[in-house]
């Protein structure tokens, strides 16, 4: 059964059409790249995953259980929203960590507070807290910034921040992280040690929908690639396909862009 | 010279008991101000399009007209208008009026800068809580509210000073803060009359207690110097 089942979905911006019903779905442990030009609505898809952005159509079911239907307004209500977005994680193109708090803490923040929801949280506070704490350990260790716990973001560099910002999302156990762009506000060399972290967690089996402009990457790295344009999946397969050899002309013309000097 | 040292332990006696009530104020109009300036600020940058016009409104008036004036107005407006001198004719009844005057003026002065605040901190750190599964309230207070406290310590401060020498506005209204004490020894008082001095010498006390809330208010922006 998909993990991930998305349907149909679309959105609209006052008068533009930003998604005219995308459709796709993603088994456990696959990894998705979507690819495309600025304006073509991946950003969007991402956000509407993630209940940043309602869809005006369309459904999205994670294994099974359907979130969100936009024909069904049972599937909509604001009280739910908050522990529906819980089954995805996102890393953002700006990092966005909280810049009051440490490496350490950017990471156990959401969980302490969502283990206050647990049925016994008074009694087993220490023990939820030292998990947590654990966990977040483990997590920033795997990024490599074991020896950056206890520093604020402004110390850090922008990969060593966007790593933290991974950790932070991982931290949840999201049944799929998202990415949006996540190496677009780096040079080269950090791009580099970002995309190494997320190949990792390809290797790991971790379910993932990567928004991204780094072709090779996507290639290596995906189990399957959506082309974006214009609100619509042009081209949608492996990543032999349709990076490698594409059969729309729109894909074709899109990737030759990355490889024109 | 000698004169005045000869008053100076009667008018300085005179001047410490002002200075309460001028500390009073200030701090009666701290304690309101803070929190209702965030209510305000709230109700400004409502989505429900009625309640954010009239809150502007409000702080436009507010801010429109002089703190004098509205301290004439709160404190005659229910006696001589209405008939119903709420207020009665003590100095408990003055301190009231004019702690109520001035903890509204200065909640919509602070409730600007408290929505400069908000609406200067990026959105993607509130997309941050949400995706990880935070509450309104928890984002509020545990990811926006300290980045908005940094942002806002500097302008904030200047409103505090301002605070510490505008409640000498209060004299308008016979409250007997510092400015008023020191008036006193004009007309007579304490057996000294036609003495102009201690009225320059409340000035003294301005000086050290902004003094010490400049001292305080950099303490603070220095503590929250750890982020950026």
């Amino acid at each position: 059964m998909a993990i991930l089942d998305v349907k149909d979905i679309r959105k609209t911006f006052g008068r533009t059409e930003v998604l005219k019903g995308i459709s796709f779905s993603l088994d456990k442990g696959q990894v998705v790249s979507v690819i495309g030009s600025s304006g073509s609505g991946k950003t969007t898809l991402l956000r509407c995953l993630n209940f940043l952005e309602t869809p005006d159509g369309g459904s999205i079911a994670v294994n099974g259980e359907t979130l969100f239907d936009a024909a069904d307004p049972a599937t909509q209500r604001e009280a739910d929203i908050r522990r529906k977005r819980l089954h995805f994680g996102l890393v953002f193109q700006s990092f966005n960590l909280f810049p009051q708090y440490t490496a350490l803490e950017n990471v156990t923040l959401a969980g302490r507070l969502l283990a206050k929801e647990e049925p016994d949280y008074k009694a087993r506070k220490k023990e939820l807290f030292a998990n947590i704490d654990g966990e977040a350990r483990a997590l920033l260790a795997q990024m490599g910034l074991s020896d950056r716990i206890n520093n604020y973001p402004h110390q850090l560099s922008g990969g060593q921040q966007q790593r933290v910002a991974i950790a932070r999302a991982l931290a949840l156990r999201p049944d799929i992280l998202c990415f949006d762009e996540p190496t677009s506000a780096l040079d080269p060399e950090l791009t580099q040690e970002v995309l190494r972290v997320i190949r990792q967690l390809a290797d790991r089996q971790t379910t993932m929908v990567i928004v991204t402009h780094e072709m090779a990457f996507a290639r290596d790295v995906s189990t399957h690639v959506l082309f974006m344009d214009g609100g619509v999946v042009v081209e949608s397969g492996p990543p032999e396909q349709v990076i490698g050899a594409p059969t729309q002309e729109r894909t074709r013309r899109f990737l030759e862009s990355f490889t024109r000097p | 010279m000698d004169l005045i040292l000869q008053q100076m332990p009667t008018v300085l006696k005179a001047l410490n008991v002002g200075f309460l009530q001028t500390l009073k104020l200030f701090v009666a109009t701290g304690l309101g101000a803070f929190p209702l300036g965030l209510v305000i600020a709230f109700g400004s940058m409502s989505r429900f399009k009625p309640l954010s016009l009239l809150t502007r409104f409000v702080v436009w008036v507010v801010r429109g007209t002089p703190l004098m004036i509205q301290l004439l107005i709160i404190y005659y407006f229910p006696g001589m208008v209405l008939k119903n001198n709420i207020w009665g004719s003590g100095e408990a009844g003055r301190f009231l009026a004019s702690a109520i005057a001035f903890i509204f003026n200065y909640a919509c002065y602070f409730s600007e800068i408290y929505r400069g605040g908000i609406q200067s901190i990026p959105k993607g750190q509130q997309e941050a809580g949400m995706v990880l599964g935070m509450t309104k309230s928890q984002i509020f207070f545990k990811v926006t509210l300290l980045q908005v406290i940094k942002r806002i310590v500097p302008p904030m401060s200047n409103e505090i000073i301002t605070l510490v020498k505008d409640t000498a506005l209060a004299r308008i209204i016979a409250l007997q803060e510092i400015i008023w004490a020191g008036q006193s020894f004009l007309k007579g008082s304490h057996g000294i009359a036609g003495a102009i001095w201690p009225l320059f010498f409340t000035a003294v006390y301005y000086l050290a207690f902004t003094g010490i809330v400049t001292l305080v208010l950099g303490r603070l922006e220095k503590r929250l110097d750890y982020f950026r």
